[in-house]
C-alpha cells in the first residue's frame, strides 16, 4: 500500500502540489487524471522520490520514503519499475542492453538466464526479434512498449507509468492500455498510470483519482468516479471549457 | 542602495550556493569512483572517447602550435644570438605550458563540450530519471568512469602534444631557418629537468579533472530543455577555459 499524505511541492515559488493527500490499493492500478500542468507527472514522481516533497509523507508499506538514507532510499527504488513519458531509453544501447540494463547492473544473473528473460520480456510486449535496434530506429509506441519491457524485468511490485499513452493515436494507445491490463494481470504488480487520455483509460482503471489546483479533488473505484457528481470531475469528463477547472 | 545591496548580497549567495554544488558533486563522484563495482567497460570507452577522438585533433594543433613556436623561437633569440638555443626555448615553454594548456583547451572544444550536451540530452529525456528509478547511482554511472578515463588520458594527449610540437619547432628551426640539429637536440637536453615534464604532468591530469568535472556537472544540471542543453554546454566550455588558466597560473606559481 502507498499513502501520500499532506504532500506539498512547489517549484521557484510556484506551488504545484498544495496538501495532496491519496491511497494507492495494493495490485491494483490506480489512475491519476488531471489538465495538461496540473502536477501529475510531479506527484508520480514522488512516489519513488524521484523528487521529495516540500511537506508532508510517503508511505511505502508504512516506511516513510522521504526520510530513508540514500542506501535505503536504492534499496527501496528497487521494488519500483517507471516507464517514463518519452521512454527514457538509454541512446547508447540497444533495446536488448536497455532492458537487460537493470539485470546487468544489479543482479548476478549469468547470461543464458538473462538473455532469457529480456526475450521474454520482449515478447510480451510484442517486441520480438526487435532487441538489435536502437531506440532512435523504433517509432513512438515501440520505445514505449519497449520501457514497459525494462520496467518489468525486474519483476517490480509497483509499476508507475507517465502518460503512457501521450503522442499515440488511438488505436495504439487502446493497443498500450490492454498491454498495461495484461501484463498487471500476469505480474499482479500494484500500477499507478499518470494520464489524461480519458475514457479509454478508465477501461483498464481499478481506481481514478482527479488531481485539481494541487489537490485530489476525487479518488473513488472507476465506476463510481465515472457517476460522480463532482463538477471538477464532470468538467473534466465531459471536456467542457466553462466550470470549476480554469482553462485560459 | 539597498536594493542593490540586496541584489548583491543574493547574487553572492547564489554563486557561493552554486559552488558548494559542484564542490560536492566533484567529492560524489571521486568518492563513488573507489566503490566497487568498477566500471571497467565504461573507463575504456570514455578513454576512447576522450584521448582516440580528440588525437587528431590534438596533433595536429600541436604541429602548429610547434611550427609556430620555431618561427617566434628564432625570431626573439637571434635578437641576442642564440639561435642555438632554440631546441631548449620550444622544450621547455611546450612540455611546462603550451602543451597541457592547449591540449586542454582542445580536449574542451572536442570532447567537453559533447559531454556537456550528452548529459544534458539524457537530463531533458529523463534518462538521468530512468536510471535513479532503476535503484543506479547516474554519478557513479555516468561521471565517475568519465573522471578516470580524462586523468588516463589527458596526460597521454599532452604527451603526445609536446612531443609533435618539439618536431613541428624541429621542422621550422632546423629545416626552414638552418639552425643546427645537434644544438637544437643538445639544447633541449641540457636544460630539460624532470622537474619541467613532471610539472607538465602534473598540469595535464589537472585540467583532465576540471574538463570532466565541469563538463559533467553542467550538463548533469542542465535545465530540461533545448536551450538549456546549449546553455550548459557554452557554460562547460566558457568556464573550464577560465578554470584552466586560473589553474594554471596557481600551479605554474607553485612549481616554477
Amino acid at each position: 500500500m502507498i499513502r501520500v499524505v499532506d504532500v506539498h511541492k512547489s517549484f521557484g515559488g510556484q506551488q504545484v502540489l498544495k496538501g495532496v493527500n491519496l491511497n494507492f490499493t495494493t495490485g491494483k492500478i490506480t489512475t491519476i487524471v488531471g489538465t495538461s500542468g496540473c502536477g501529475k507527472t510531479v506527484l508520480l514522481k514522488h512516489l519513488n522520490a524521484l523528487l521529495l516533497p516540500d511537506r508532508g509523507e510517503i508511505f511505502v508499506d508504512d516506511i516513510d520514503i522521504t526520510k530513508l538514507r540514500q542506501k535505503e532510499l536504492y534499496a527501496m527504488r528497487g521494488r519500483f519499475g517507471v516507464l517514463f513519458q518519452g521512454a527514457a531509453l538509454l541512446d547508447s544501447m540497444t533495446i536488448f542492453d536497455n532492458v537487460a540494463f537493470p539485470l546487468r547492473e544489479k543482479t548476478r544473473m549469468s547470461e543464458p538466464e538473462m538473455r532469457k528473460k529480456v526475450e521474454d520480456r520482449l515478447d510480451q510486449v510484442g517486441l520480438e526479434g526487435m532487441g538489435y535496434k536502437y531506440p532512435a530506429e523504433l517509432s513512438g509506441g515501440m520505445k514505449k512498449r519497449a520501457g514497459l519491457a525494462r520496467a518489468l524485468v525486474m519483476d517490480p511490485e509497483i509499476v508507475l507509468f507517465d502518460e503512457p499513452t501521450t503522442g499515440l493515436d488511438p488505436v495504439l494507445a487502446t493497443g498500450i492500455h490492454q498491454l498495461i491490463a495484461r501484463t498487471q494481470q500476469a505480474f499482479g504488480f500494484t500500477g499507478v498510470v499518470v494520464s489524461h487520455t480519458i475514457p479509454q483509460v478508465f477501461e483498464i482503471s481499478d481506481y481514478v483519482a482527479i488531481l485539481a489546483d494541487g489537490v485530489i479533488e476525487e479518488a473513488k473505484p472507476t465506476k463510481e468516479f465515472q457517476a460522480s457528481q463532482n463538477p471538477v470531475v464532470q468538467q473534466f469528463i465531459k471536456g467542457e471549457i466553462e466550470g470549476p477547472i480554469r482553462v485560459l | 542602495m539597498l536594493s542593490l545591496l540586496t541584489h548583491t548580497g543574493r547574487f553572492t549567495l547564489r554563486q557561493l550556493s552554486e559552488m558548494g554544488r559542484m564542490f560536492l558533486f566533484l567529492l560524489s563522484a571521486i568518492f563513488l569512483a573507489f566503490r566497487p563495482p568498477a566500471k571497467i567497460r565504461l573507463i575504456i570507452h570514455h578513454i576512447k572517447t576522450i584521448g582516440v577522438d580528440s588525437l587528431s585533433v590534438v596533433l595536429l594543433s600541436g604541429f602548429f602550435t610547434g611550427m609556430v613556436m620555431g618561427f617566434q623561437g628564432y625570431y626573439s633569440l637571434r635578437k641576442f644570438n642564440a639561435e642555438s638555443w632554440l631546441g631548449s626555448a620550444a622544450a621547455l615553454g611546450l612540455l611546462r605550458e603550451l602543451g597541457p594548456v592547449l591540449s586542454a583547451f582542445m580536449v574542451t572544444g572536442r570532447t567537453g563540450s559533447a559531454m556537456a550536451a550528452e548529459l544534458g540530452t539524457m537530463r531533458a529525456t529523463e534518462q538521468i530519471d530512468a536510471l535513479y528509478s532503476m535503484a543506479i547511482n547516474p554519478i557513479k554511472y555516468l561521471v565517475s568512469p568519465r573522471i578516470i578515463a580524462s586523468l588516463i588520458a589527458m596526460p597521454l594527449l599532452t604527451a603526445i602534444f609536446d612531443v609533435v610540437g618539439i618536431y613541428g619547432a624541429y621542422l621550422v628551426g632546423v629545416g626552414l631557418l638552418g639552425v643546427s640539429s645537434g644544438s637544437y637536440f643538445s639544447g633541449m637536453e641540457s636544460s630539460v629537468v624532470f622537474n619541467d615534464v613532471y610539472s607538465g604532468f602534473m598540469k595535464s591530469l589537472s585540467f583532465g579533472l576540471i574538463i570532466t568535472w565541469v563538463c559533467c556537472y553542467k550538463g548533469f544540471h542542465a535545465p530540461p530543455m533545448a536551450t538549456g542543453v546549449s546553455q550548459a554546454t557554452t557554460e562547460s566550455v566558457v568556464l573550464s577555459f577560465v578554470l584552466i588558466l586560473v589553474w594554471d597560473y596557481f600551479l605554474t606559481s607553485v612549481m616554477l
